[in-house]
């Protein structure tokens, strides 16, 4: 029974370099932040982040595993507050958990949270998805 | 600094994207999807980001994309795109303020595969001071 309250249980993803790499050359997105450490700390970063939108992607995963696939969700929604940072030769966590917040007829909007070390890297993170 | 007269224009692309099985199929394997029928939910940005990007480089708009951090980001999603769309993107300026000398623009990019609406995109973009 899915009603408002419902939690999604919290799952884990892990994030590397070649996670980055991978997502860079499947998106398009070869900003260098995400690649090269001299060049993100130049910048004034801590070292390579990962993409805002890799966790995002990675966030919709949680969501369509729950859901029953990708076409299930109708919004999603998220802002990124703090970056996931991936140091070279280590698996970063991305730690993903939903609370049911409405509930429609057919669908259901989900308030989603996801942290790196204990840290938000998400705000406001939203999703509709149909679910009956 | 972005030109006030480019917020509430609408910049469309000359050509259209078309999706390919591979293309979707790369990025549901970085994020472990193995259905691959259709494309995951973010996926659009692969579109989105480069076009509205291109559309909204006009010297004109003086939007500094070397100094872009993205912000927020929304999708609204009419279906899933799936391999052998061929879509069109355009790009909206719909919202630009300044805060402490941050430029905060918002963009709207709607993919059309003819006259069907398939997603929109909102890209909250700060353009650091």
């Amino acid at each position: 029974m899915i009603e408002v309250g419902t939690v999604i249980a919290e799952r884990v993803f892990w994030v590397d370099r070649e996670l980055l790499k991978r997502y860079a050359d499947a998106s398009g997105d070869h900003n260098p932040i995400h690649q090269d450490e001299v060049f993100a700390k130049s910048v004034g970063l801590p070292d390579v982040i990962a993409h805002g939108m890799l966790t995002m992607a990675l966030v919709g995963k949680f969501v369509t595993d729950w859901a029953g696939g990708s076409v299930a969700v109708k919004e999603f929604s998220a802002r990124f507050v703090k970056p996931v940072v991936v140091p070279a030769d280590q698996k970063v966590d991305l730690t993903v958990s939903a609370t049911v917040v409405e509930v429609f007829d057919g669908a259901v909007r989900l308030d989603l949270s996801a942290t790196s070390g204990g840290v938000k890297v998400l705000a406001m993170a939203k999703a509709l998805v149909l679910r009956s | 600094m972005l030109n006030p007269d480019s917020v509430g224009r609408t910049f469309t692309g000359a050509e259209s994207v078309s999706v390919t099985q591979s293309e979707i199929t790369a990025f549901a394997l970085v994020i472990g999807e193995t259905d691959f029928l259709v494309a995951p939910p973010t996926f659009s940005i692969r579109i989105t980001l480069a076009q509205s990007q291109a559309l909204l480089s006009d010297p004109d708009v003086g939007l500094d994309w070397s100094r872009v951090v993205h912000g927020d980001q929304k999708f609204k999603i009419q279906r899933p795109i799936i391999a052998g769309d061929v879509l069109r993107c355009s790009s909206t300026i719909e919202n630009y303020k300044v805060v402490a000398g941050n430029e905060i623009v918002t963009v709207r990019s709607d993919l059309h595969a003819d006259v069907e609406l398939v997603v929109s995109t909102w890209s909250t973009l700060v353009v650091r001071a």
